[in-house]
């Protein structure tokens, strides 16, 4: 599952963004033939209102290090307001992570629209290299030992 | 007080305004107070009220219940942090206004634990929210008992409320070794949920295996997410009954998470829930403004 051992650790990042806009920008940067980080692993979703808390302690519980969440900007979502009822959801969860321990470098929230493939681009390479500093996500990956 | 309290109950069901009356009684032994639901007006003598009634009724209101559902138009002996969460569930569509009679008690307080009394009522075994309530004297159908003089603090004080300053003040590792020694007694016996009176989903997601999203063994694995969802789905809602904290088998602080997450949604939203059954619960609307400085 996650490369211990040999040489330096690459950490897994599960990225849930929006067919719309957060998608169609990473198919821009792929189509545009940019090179990013090999570490995320994207998970297309309607709208980040679609995007239950469950799927995030999921993903952590599977063994991402990372999470990366991306949709519309506030006023772009494709079902007008799927991306203002998130970012509430996110406000709370954010703050419930954080009060039992997660780290927040490990939970990112960005806004990523489909002609911003530079920004979708930085975003992966910042966030991977953010990750990699703070290594394995060893509080989360030792209950499945 | 328990007089009036009886008389007002027979009353409503010699009238047949009502026909249930949901209070609180005695036990054989008499040494707590358990739910009792009078249909009779001779058996309204039953009745009592006293600082171990903690439960909060309301439960029986919703849906879970349907049984007491069919026995017809209720009667509800509240104190104030009842009747906070009957405006949860009225602002929810889970119950109208009209179809339910509330009989509010004031109240000085009730004891943490039944186990805890000893006949007198002393802050050290009142719980935190008794110390923080605005609502000793209710708004209700009718008001039973002796206005009582009592200014709430202006900041929230007392146990829980440290213990989240505290928690706040320390750091990411210990934050999580607290709560992993704490959620890994549970044992998913799911008490929290069935004595939540907010917690009315017909299917929980507890009990949805395809896919299964919260493992149903007593695994940390899924006693954190299993936790952390409880408490993600009360933001906001909750009204600190503390009703899930006092029937956890395993002592968890299940007020801790909560309380946080209240705390959250009124700096960030303004919202407290249980205080106005006309406005949406916070997590179902949203607000152009919200805060976004977390989002890149």
């Amino acid at each position: 599952m996650t490369e211990y051992g040999h040489g330096s650790f690459e950490p897994k990042i599960i990225a849930f963004v929006c067919n719309w806009c957060t998608y169609a920008g990473a198919d821009l940067a792929g189509t545009s033939r940019m090179e990013y980080k090999p570490n995320v692993r994207i998970i297309k979703l309607p709208c980040t209102g679609r995007i239950d808390p469950l799927f995030i302690i999921k993903a952590f519980e599977k063994g991402a290090d990372g999470v990366l969440i991306s949709g519309c900007h506030p006023g772009d979502c494709h079902y007008t307001t799927g991306n203002y009822h998130a970012r509430r959801r996110w406000i709370a969860f954010k703050s419930l992570l954080e009060f039992t321990g997660i780290d927040m470098k490990r939970l990112h929230f960005s806004w990523v629209s489909a002609s911003e493939a530079i920004k979708w681009v930085d975003l992966v390479n910042n966030i991977t290299d953010e990750v990699k500093k703070l290594g394995p996500f060893v509080e989360y990956k030792g209950l499945n030992e | 007080m328990e007089n009036t309290l009886r008389q007002k109950a027979k009353e409503l069901l010699e009238k047949g305004e009502v026909k249930v009356v949901i209070g609180y009684g005695w036990n054989k032994q008499k040494t707590h107070t358990t739910p009792v639901f009078i249909t009779k007006p001779g058996d309204a003598g039953k009745l009592v009220f006293n600082p171990l009634c903690v439960n909060n009724l309301s439960l029986y209101l919703t849906k879970k219940f349907s049984d007491i559902k069919a026995l017809g138009k209720p009667a509800i002996v509240a104190k104030g942090c009842d009747i906070k969460t009957i405006a949860v569930l009225i602002s929810e569509s889970q119950i109208k206004r009209e179809d339910i009679v509330i009989i509010g008690m004031t109240c000085n307080g009730v004891v943490y634990k039944q186990e805890l009394w000893k006949g007198e009522l002393k802050p050290e075994i009142m719980p935190t929210k008794c110390h923080n309530c605005d609502v000793r004297n209710p708004l209700a159908d009718f008001v039973i008992g002796e206005k009582i003089d009592f200014k709430a603090p202006d900041e929230p004080t007392g146990m829980v409320f440290d213990k989240i300053k505290g928690l706040d003040k320390s750091s990411n590792t210990e934050r999580w070794d607290f709560w992993f020694e704490h959620f890994s007694r549970c044992t998913k016996c799911y008490a929290c949920r069935q004595i939540c009176p907010l917690c009315y989903c017909e299917r929980c997601i507890a009990e949805k295996n395809m896919p299964q999203w919260i493992e149903t063994s007593a695994h940390q694995r899924g006693n954190i997410a299993w936790n952390l969802k409880r408490a993600m789905d009360l933001a906001g809602r909750c009204t600190f009954c503390g009703e899930c904290e006092r029937a956890c088998p395993a002592n968890i602080p299940l007020n801790l998470v909560n309380q946080k997450l209240a705390l959250v949604v009124k700096d960030a939203f303004g919202h407290k829930a249980g205080y106005d059954e006309k406005v949406h619960p916070p997590m179902i609307v949203f607000n152009m403004e919200d805060e976004e400085d977390f989002i890149k």
